[in-house]
C-alpha cells in the first residue's frame, strides 16, 4: 500500500509540482496563529481546485486538521484505538503516535466556519450526489453574493433535479431585487409576492427605505403588506404550538400525581423525585447500549415505567400505607422521602448533571414553509402525552384494576365487602401513579437537566394542574395542562418569563376561589365526604 | 442504666477530642472552606472545595507556611443563603481560621461580608461577579464586569461585526447589574435602542422555545446578532438544547456565556453547541506548563483522569498563592498584617502569565474568548494582549463613575469619590 502511494506521488509529482508548491504554502500558511491569515489560505486552497480541495476543508470543518509545531506540516488526524493516526495532506503518508505533543490543532472561529461551508457548497454545486447539491444550493442561499449569483448562473442550465432548479432560481430572482435597473427589480418584486422566506423581508424593507423610485416603493410596500399578514398569523399559530408543547409536558408530569393524588388522596411530595428516576433510567439505559441512541428511548419507556413503579410499590408498602387518612403526616413524610431520593441520586450518579443524548429522529424541525417549523422532539412529546393518556383512560375505564382502583377510591368498605383486597389495589394504584410519572421523566430528560433537582422544578406545576383540572379527574389534567401551557405562551411575550408564570398563578388562586373543585370537579356522593 | 454508662464514655472522649484540638491548634494554620456540597448550587462548589483540599495538601507537602502545616476547615453551607453567614461566624469565632475561602453566587458573598468586616478576617472570592463593591476584607478574585463582559462584547462588535445585541439573563444581582453596564456601554458605542433585546428568565427556567423563537426573529433583520448570556446554573442545558432544536446555529447568531465552563458542558451533548462562545479568564485547553501541570495534578489528586478544571478552580489557585505568599512576607496571619502585605503580590496564573493583587482587592488577569468544540473543550479564538486589572466600580455606570478603590494607606477606602473627595464609608 505503501509503495503504492510511493510510487503514484513520484509518477504524478514532476506534473504536479508547479501546483504543489503553491498549495503547500498555503497549507503552511493555516497554522498561522491569525485568523485573518488562515482565511486568506482557505481562500487560496479553494481556488486551487484539486481532488483533496473538498476533503481538506471538510476536515477543517470537523476540526481533524493538526499541524507539526516543528515544520508546520499539514495533517488529517484521527483517533483511533491504537493511538493518533496522522496523515500527511500532501504525501498521503500515514504516521501513528501514541500522543499529541508537538501536534497542535488548526483551529477555527464561527467566521471560518461560516467561510468553509461557503468554499465547500460552491465546490459541490457541480456534485453527481442531488442530496449534496441540494444542500450547497441551501448553503449559498444564506448568502447571496455576486460571487455566489455567477456560480449559480454557471450551474443552473446544467442542473437536472426540478427542486433545486427552483430553488437556485429563487437564489436568482432574490439577488434581482437589489439589481441597478429599475424594471427587473420591479419584475423581482412581483414574482416574489408573498414569499416568506426572510431575506425577501428584508430586501423590500431595504427598497422601501432607499430606492428613489416611486413604483418600486410602492410595490415593495404592497408586497411587504402581504408578508406581514402572513407573519403574524403564522406567529399565533406558532404560539399556540408553543403553548400545547409546554402544556404537554405540564400534563405528563402531572398525569401520575392525578392517579396517587387524584384518585388516591395521597400527597406525594416525592412525585417530582420520581419523574426524576424516570429520567435517570433513560440516562442508564443510554449507558447500556451505547451504539444504539435512537432505539434507547424506546427501551428507556418501559423501563423507566418498572423502575418508577417498583419505587412507587416500595413506597407505599413501607410508608404511605401507615398513613392514610392523614395528609399531614403524608406530605411530611413523602417530603422527607423526597430529600433521601435526591440525596441517593447525588451520591450514585454524583451532583453533576448527566447527559442524555437526543437521538438524531428527535432532532431538527418540520419546515412548514420559511418562518413557521416544528420541532421534533416537542411534537413527538405532545403525541406520546397524548398516547400516555389514552393507555391511562382505558386502563382506568376498560381493565378489572381500573374497576377495582375507582371502586376503592368511591367506597373503601364496600368494595372490601365485594371481595376487593384493597391494600393491594393501593400499591398497584400508587405504582400506576409512580410509573406513569417514570414515563414523564423520560419525556423531560430530552428537554431539560437530568440532575438531582430535576423533579423540585416540577412538582409545584404538577399540583398546580392536577388542582387546576378537578382532583381525581383525568380528563381534567390534561385539560388543565394544556390550557395552563397556552395561557403562559400567550402572556409571556408581552409580560416577560417571570411575570408570566406570576399572573398565571394569580389566576388559578382567583379560579380556585370561584371554584374550589377545580374545571371539572367530580360528581357523586363519594365525592361530597 | 445504660445511659449512665453512656455518658461515663462520653465525657472522657470528648475531653480527649477537645485536648486534640487545641493541642492541633497550636502549630497548624487553619483555612476555612466555605462552599456548598448540597442543594442546588452543590454541582459547582464541590469542586472547589475538593480544589482547595488539594492546594492545601499540596502546600502542606511542600513545607507549609511558616513552618506550620495548614489545615482545611470544610463546612457545608448547604446552598441557603442566611447559612452562610452563620457557617461564616462558626468558621472565624469557633474555629479560629485564619482565611477563608469560599462563596459562589452573590447573594452568598453579600450574606456573609458583615460577618467577615464585623470579626476582621479575610475572604478569597473566586467566581466572575457584577462589580460594585470592595470590601476591606475581601479579595475578589473572580473577574469584575471589565474582565469579563466588556471584553466579551468588544470582540463580538470588533471582530464578528455584531450590530444587534439580545441580553439574556437569569432574574438576579450579577446579570441584572451586568446588563445594566452592558446596556450603558453598548449605548455609548451607538448602538441604538431598537437593536438591544434585553431578556429575564427565571432561576432553572426549562421551557425556552418561545424566548428562542423571539431570538431567532429578532436576528432575521439581517443585521449581525448576537446573544450575551448571563444565564446561571440549571437554565442553561435547556436553552441551548432549544438553540439547537430550532436549528439556530452559532454561525447565525452566536451565544456568549459569562456562566458557562467546562464543568457544566460536561452535563451537555455538545454536538449543537459547537461554535458558540464562552468569556473566561482561564479554560482547561489553554497551552501553558503551569496549567498542564496543574491538570495532571488535580487528576491524579481527583483519581479521575476525565476531570475537568474551570475558571474558578484558577481563581483559587492564584488567590490561595497569593495568600502564601502574602502570609510568608507579613511573617504572621493577622488579617491587618496579610491584607497589606498582598497588594502588590504577584504570582503565576495558569495561562502562562502572572496575576498581581490589586490596591482595590481586585487583580490583573488577561481575558480569553473561547469557541465550544465537539468535545467540550474550549478553543481560543482571541485574548487580550496583556492582563486587565479589574475595576471594582464601574466607568459606565452614572452612579459609580467617579468612585475609586484603594485599600492601601492614606486612603484606604473601598469608595472614595474622586469628585466630592469623599470616602463615603459605606460597608461594601
Amino acid at each position: 500500500m505503501q509503495y503504492l502511494v510511493l510510487i503514484i506521488s513520484l509518477f504524478l509529482s514532476p506534473i504536479l509540482s508547479a501546483n504543489s508548491s503553491d498549495l503547500s504554502a498555503s497549507l503552511a500558511q493555516l497554522s498561522d496563529r491569525n485568523n485573518k491569515a488562515k482565511s486568506e489560505a482557505i481562500e487560496k486552497i479553494t481556488q486551487s481546485n484539486r481532488p483533496q480541495t473538498i476533503k481538506i476543508l471538510q476536515s477543517l470543518l470537523e476540526g481533524n486538521i493538526y499541524y507539526r509545531k516543528s515544520d508546520k506540516t499539514i495533517f488529517y488526524f484521527n483517533q483511533r484505538d491504537d493511538g493518533y493516526h496522522l496523515e500527511d495532506v500532501l504525501s498521503g503518508e500515514i504516521s501513528i503516535i501514541p500522543k499529541k505533543r508537538g501536534y497542535k490543532k488548526v483551529t477555527i472561529n464561527n467566521k471560518l466556519r461560516g467561510k468553509l461551508r461557503q468554499s465547500i457548497a460552491s465546490l459541490q454545486l457541480g456534485n453527481a450526489d442531488p442530496s449534496v447539491r441540494k444542500s450547497a444550493v441551501e448553503e449559498i442561499f444564506k448568502k447571496i453574493t455576486p460571487g455566489n449569483v455567477a456560480l449559480l448562473n454557471e450551474y443552473l442550465p446544467k442542473e437536472n433535479d426540478v427542486n433545486i432548479r427552483t430553488l437556485m432560481q429563487l437564489a436568482l430572482t432574490i439577488s434581482e431585487l437589489s439589481s441597478d435597473d429599475d424594471s427587473i427589480t420591479l419584475v423581482a418584486i412581483k414574482k416574489l409576492d408573498g414569499n416568506l422566506e426572510p431575506i425577501v423581508r428584508n430586501t423590500l424593507n431595504q427598497l422601501v427605505e432607499e430606492s428613489d423610485n416611486p413604483t418600486i416603493i410602492a410595490a415593495a410596500q404592497e408586497s411587504l403588506k402581504s408578508i406581514k399578514s402572513q407573519v403574524k398569523f403564522y406567529d399565533h399559530m406558532e404560539t399556540l404550538y408553543f403553548g400545547l408543547s409546554l402544556g404537554s409536558v405540564l400534563a405528563l408530569a402531572g398525569l401520575g400525581l392525578a392517579i396517587t393524588f387524584g384518585v388516591m388522596g395521597v400527597i406525594n411530595m416525592a412525585h417530582g423525585e420520581l419523574i426524576m428516576i424516570g429520567a435517570y433510567t433513560t440516562y442508564v439505559i443510554q449507558l447500556l447500549m451505547p451504539d444504539s441512541i435512537g432505539m434507547s428511548i424506546l427501551v428507556a419507556i418501559p423501563a423507566a415505567f418498572i423502575v418508577a413503579g417498583l419505587v412507587g410499590i416500595l413506597m407505599e408498602r413501607t410508608v404511605i400505607r401507615h398513613l392514610y387518612g392523614r395528609p399531614l403526616e403524608t406530605l411530611l413524610a413523602t417530603f422527607g422521602i423526597s430529600l433521601i431520593l435526591q440525596q441517593a441520586v447525588r451520591s450514585i450518579f454524583s451532583p453533576l448533571n448527566r447527559t442524555v443524548i437526543t437521538p438524531e429522529w428527535m432532532s431538527g424541525t418540520l419546515d412548514v414553509n420559511a418562518i413557521f417549523s416544528l420541532t421534533w422532539n416537542r411534537l413527538y412529546i405532545i403525541v406520546f402525552c397524548i398516547m400516555v393518556f389514552i393507555t391511562l383512560i382505558m386502563i382506568m375505564k376498560k381493565t378489572p384494576l381500573g374497576l377495582q382502583v375507582r371502586a376503592v377510591s368511591q367506597n373503601r368498605a364496600m368494595a372490601r365487602a365485594m371481595g376487593v383486597r384493597s391494600d393491594w389495589v393501593d400499591a398497584l394504584t400508587f405504582g400506576l401513579g409512580a410509573g406513569i410519572a417514570g414515563v414523564a421523566g423520560v419525556a423531560l430528560s430530552l428537554l431539560t437537566n437530568v440532575g438531582p433537582n430535576l423533579g423540585q422544578a416540577y412538582i409545584i406545576d404538577s399540583f398546580m394542574v392536577v388542582v387546576f383540572g378537578g382532583v381525581g379527574n383525568l380528563w381534567g389534567t390534561l385539560v388543565a395542562g394544556m390550557s395552563l401551557g397556552v395561557i403562559n405562551k400567550v402572556l409571556e411575550p408581552w409580560a416577560g418569563a417571570v411575570l408570566a408564570k406570576i399572573l398565571v398563578l394569580i389566576a388559578i388562586i382567583l379560579f380556585i376561589q370561584k371554584r374550589p373543585r377545580g374545571l371539572f370537579p367530580q360528581r357523586g356522593r363519594a365525592a361530597e365526604n | 442504666m445504660k445511659n449512665i454508662r453512656l455518658k461515663k464514655c462520653v465525657l472522657p472522649m470528648a475531653l480527649v477530642l477537645a485536648g486534640m484540638g487545641n493541642a492541633l491548634a497550636a502549630d497548624t494554620i487553619k483555612v476555612g472552606v466555605l462552599h456548598s456540597l448540597s442543594g442546588t448550587m452543590a454541582i459547582s462548589e464541590t469542586t472547589l472545595k475538593d480544589t482547595m483540599e488539594m492546594l492545601i495538601a499540596e502546600q502542606n507537602k511542600k513545607g507549609g507556611v511558616l513552618g506550620k502545616k495548614l489545615e482545611a476547615v470544610v463546612v457545608d453551607p448547604a446552598s441557603n443563603w442566611p447559612l452562610f453567614a452563620e457557617k461564616a461566624r462558626e468558621l472565624i469565632s469557633k474555629e479560629k481560621t485564619d482565611v477563608v475561602f469560599g462563596c459562589w453566587t452573590s447573594v452568598s458573598r453579600k450574606s456573609v461580608l458583615p460577618v467577615f468586616e464585623e470579626l476582621n478576617s479575610l475572604l478569597f472570592y473566586p467566581v466572575q461577579y457584577e462589580g460594585e463593591e470592595s470590601s476591606k476584607n475581601v479579595f475578589y478574585t473572580g473577574a469584575a464586569p471589565n474582565q469579563q463582559a466588556i471584553p466579551a462584547v468588544d470582540y463580538l462588535m470588533n471582530d464578528i461585526g455584531v450590530k444587534r445585541w439580545v441580553l439574556a439573563g437569569t432574574d438576579y444581582v450579577y446579570p441584572r447589574t451586568t446588563n445594566k453596564i452592558l446596556k450603558a456601554y453598548l449605548k455609548a458605542k451607538g448602538v441604538k435602542d431598537e437593536d438591544i433585546m434585553v431578556n429575564y428568565t427565571p432561576f432553572g427556567h426549562s421551557d425556552w422555545q418561545s424566548i428562542v423563537s423571539d431570538i431567532k426573529k429578532f436576528g432575521k433583520t439581517g443585521k449581525k446578532t448576537a446573544v450575551v448570556s448571563t444565564i446561571n446554573g440549571d437554565a442553561n442545558v435547556p436553552f441551548y438544547k432549544e438553540l439547537g432544536n430550532q436549528g439556530v446555529s452559532a454561525e447565525d447568531i452566536p451565544v456568549v456565556a459569562f456562566s458557562v465552563g467546562e464543568e457544566e458542558l460536561s452535563g451537555i451533548d455538545t454536538k449543537p453547541l459547537v461554535g458558540h462562545l464562552a468569556a473566561w479568564n482561564y479554560f482547561m485547553s489553554v497551552d501553558a506548563e503551569e496549567n498542564e501541570e496543574f491538570i495532571e495534578s488535580w487528576q491524579k489528586y481527583t483519581k479521575n483522569d476525565k476531570r475537568v478544571s474551570n475558571d474558578p478552580m484558577e481563581a483559587h489557585y492564584i488567590g490561595f498563592n497569593m495568600w502564601v505568599e502574602a502570609v510568608e512576607k507579613a511573617g504572621t496571619t493577622d488579617p491587618d498584617k496579610v491584607g497589606e502585605a498582598i497588594i502588590g503580590v504577584s504570582v503565576p496564573n495558569l495561562t502562562g502569565g502572572t496575576s498581581t493583587m490589586m490596591p482595590n482587592h481586585h487583580i490583573t488577569k488577561p481575558v480569553l474568548i473561547g469557541e465550544i468544540q465537539n468535545d467540550g473543550q474550549f478553543d481560543v479564538v482571541w485574548q487580550t494582549t496583556g492582563t486587565v486589572a479589574g475595576d471594582a466600580w464601574s466607568d459606565f455606570l452614572p452612579g459609580s463613575k467617579d468612585i475609586i478603590s484603594d485599600w492601601r494607606a492614606p486612603m484606604s477606602c473601598g469608595n472614595y469619590n474622586v469628585k466630592t473627595k469623599k470616602c463615603s464609608g459605606q460597608n461594601f
